[in-house]
């Protein structure tokens, strides 16, 4: 229990930290030095700010289910279809 | 056929399918009622909760916003989405572990006390009516607009409506009603966005068509930036707000979109916890779809729109110009007297006025799209509206009903009586909501906004300590909250309506605006709560066994009723 729980908030610190990069950090705080990076016609800042954090929360999501998904499973916790 | 048959037939069957769910889906106990049974899927769960968050705001209003703000509008944009990450791993599978009906229900089990559900029951109605009231009056915009009736009547017209199934079928109807109008929004919006994105780059993914080029070979950012420059606005992809406001309304929007009480609810209809994780994966990948054409929407409506009207003839504007121009949403003085229209930054020379809600209404006819996409849009719009304005009710009748009426003022209620009084709850909520709509208080567009910065300083902080700090203690949660709300209502007061003294732009704490200041208030509800709990008693040792408990996936079972 303690160990699920402890890995659980791992997960979580790491998760999270992506998910304040990806847009605190890309999208706002360093946006202008990005900016000068163009990839197409985005500046890159402007395109994390409207498309990169957006795509990045739903792959964090999905890494999420499919990590706790594992855990559940390692201690246990997972439950079947038919409750 | 004409926009208006169109219009009619679009309208028509969408309303006759949700109607028809609505009867299939009626609930029959207060557990279909709250929680739809508990049984719902995760893909349907994830689909009605999209539809659940996509509000007016999001279809009708936010990428016209991002159209006039560029860069600035981003903030929409990652904050009602990241709000999803930190709903999916800091508060859904807890909640759904805890299993019961409503959020003050947690709240008020996890602070053992009622003074504490009593303050979550005020914030979940504080929140709730000041949002549906702008849905209600987005339903009359779009009926009003499109079909030519009065606002009243389209007003009505909603509202029966939603009367009807939300009283009908309760969260079991509604959750089916929203799967439905997910799908008509989501191919009302994509649909135009295609359209044009092809029309002007010739790819046919909009998101990846607003970064590339015109039959010019001139990529599309830069020609925008460039008009912006001619015309002294301020460059479209860098923007003018303060970083800090931009970092403090970003914080704010997500924190306050995870808070919301209508957007937690739906994770208590799941099955079991991994559900509720699935669910909120799903939620995000069906909203994100609508989230990311927004702003390519944004930028080709805008180019769109300076090429057709800037330093062009009065007398030569398109059949739409002037329709809108009826409506007051597009107004044009000639203030030289030479018959052009010089639609600049400069507010002394600027001659024409454009309402940000036009840029996706009227988008499929500046584009000149065939009718039956200009009236998709409408169908599209009232879905958005309708299914957030549902959810919005379910709240309010079941924290009426079951936090309030069952919890604190009469235990011993039936299970029918409770019933009774979260329909009779829905029918009074329409009422005042539909008010609303009506006779729009100046205040409504300016609250809803600020309705996140209430959740955010609110039931964010109550709800996360609450399962991530098993010392967190009734007085900590209680004192925080109230003060995290209390400063979030005086801002918005002082800088919204001028109490307290007002104050304008440069009064502003730290530079930051009032729809940025729920992220500052949230800092005070947790660090309030946190130093509070250090200097009284630890909470009873069943709290303790409770938080230890919900942070194990299995034996959710399914929500229960005490």
């Amino acid at each position: 229990m303690q160990a699920y729980w402890k890995q659980n908030l791992k997960y979580l610190t790491i998760l999270l930290i992506v998910w304040f990069t990806v847009s605190f950090g890309a999208g706002i705080l360093f946006v202008n030095q990005l900016n000068l990076i163009k990839i197409g016609g985005f500046k890159l800042g402007f395109w994390f700010a409207q498309q990169g954090a957006i795509y990045t929360f739903v792959i964090l999501i999905l890494v999420y289910i499919r990590l706790m998904n594992k855990l559940d499973k390692k201690y246990g916790f997972q439950e079947e279809n038919n409750l | 056929m004409s926009i208006q048959m169109w219009t009619w037939v679009l309208v028509g069957v969408t309303f006759s399918l949700y109607i028809g769910i609505a009867i299939w889906s009626r609930a029959g106990s207060t557990k279909e009622f709250y929680v739809a049974g508990g049984g719902v899927s995760p893909l349907a769960n994830g689909l009605a909760t999209a539809a659940d968050w996509m509000s007016a705001a999001s279809f009708i209003s936010m990428a016209g916003i991002i159209s006039f703000e560029g860069y600035d509008g981003s903030v929409y944009l990652m904050g009602w989405t990241g709000g999803y990450v930190l709903l999916a791993l800091l508060l859904a599978p807890y909640l759904r572990k805890f299993g019961k009906f409503t959020v003050p229900d947690f709240i008020g089990d996890r602070y053992y006390s009622n003074m504490a559900r009593s303050v979550a029951v005020f914030c979940a109605l504080l929140v709730s009516f000041t949002y549906v009231a702008g849905q209600m009056q987005g339903v009359g915009i779009v009926f009003s607009r499109f079909l030519e009736v009065d606002i009243t009547t389209g007003v009505i017209i909603g509202m029966v409506i939603v009367l009807f199934y939300a009283v009908l079928g309760g969260m079991k109807g509604i959750t089916y009603t929203q799967v439905a109008q997910y799908c008509v929004l989501i191919f009302a919006f994509m649909v135009p966005a295609i359209f044009i994105s092809i029309q002007m780059t010739g790819h046919f993914i909009p998101q990846l068509g607003f970064g590339s080029t015109d039959g010019n070979g001139i990529y599309l950012l830069d020609k925008l930036d460039g008009l912006h420059k001619d015309l002294g606005f301020s460059s479209y992809t860098t923007g003018s707000k303060s970083k800090l406001d931009v970092f403090c309304i970003t914080a704010a929007l997500m924190v306050g979109t995870a808070g919301l009480p209508h957007v937690i609810v739906r994770f208590f209809t799941v099955k079991k916890v991994a559900d509720a994780r699935k669910s909120a994966g799903w939620a995000l990948l069906f909203i994100a779809i609508l989230y990311t054409t927004a702003p390519a929407i944004s930028v080709f409506s805008r180019t769109n729109l300076i090429e057709t009207v800037s330093d062009k003839k009065y007398a030569d504007m398109p059949k739409w110009f002037k329709k809108w121009e009826t409506t007051g949403l597009i107004t044009f003085i000639d203030k030289n007297q030479d018959q052009v229209i010089q639609y600049v930054a400069n507010k002394e020379l600027n001659e024409l006025e454009v309402n940000r809600d036009i840029m996706v209404l009227a988008n499929p006819e500046i584009a000149s799209l065939p009718n039956w996409v200009v009236a998709l849009v409408a169908a599209g719009g009232l879905a958005a509206a309708l299914s957030t304005a549902a959810g919005l009710l379910l709240v309010i009748s079941s924290s009426v009903a079951h936090d309030l009426i069952k919890r604190m003022v009469n235990p011993r209620i039936s299970e029918k009586g409770e019933l009774i009084a979260a329909r009779a709850a829905a029918v009074v909520a329409v009422c005042v909501a539909g008010y609303f709509g009506i006779n729009p208080p100046g205040f409504v567009a300016a609250v809803v906004a600020l309705a996140f910065g209430l959740a955010a300083s609110s039931f964010f902080p109550a709800i996360v300590l609450g399962v991530f700090y098993n010392k967190m203690n009734k007085q900590g949660a209680i004192s925080g909250m109230i003060i995290g709300i209390l400063l979030m209502l005086f801002y918005m007061t002082k800088f919204k309506f001028g109490w307290w003294f007002g104050g304008s732009k440069e009064d502003w704490w730290f530079g930051i605006s009032p729809e940025g200041f729920g992220s500052i208030a949230m800092m005070a509800n947790f660090i309030v709560s946190i130093i509070v709990s250090k200097f009284t008693p630890d909470p009873p040792k069943e709290v303790q066994e409770i938080v230890e408990n919900i942070r194990i996936p299995s034996g959710a079972g399914a929500a229960h009723n005490h």
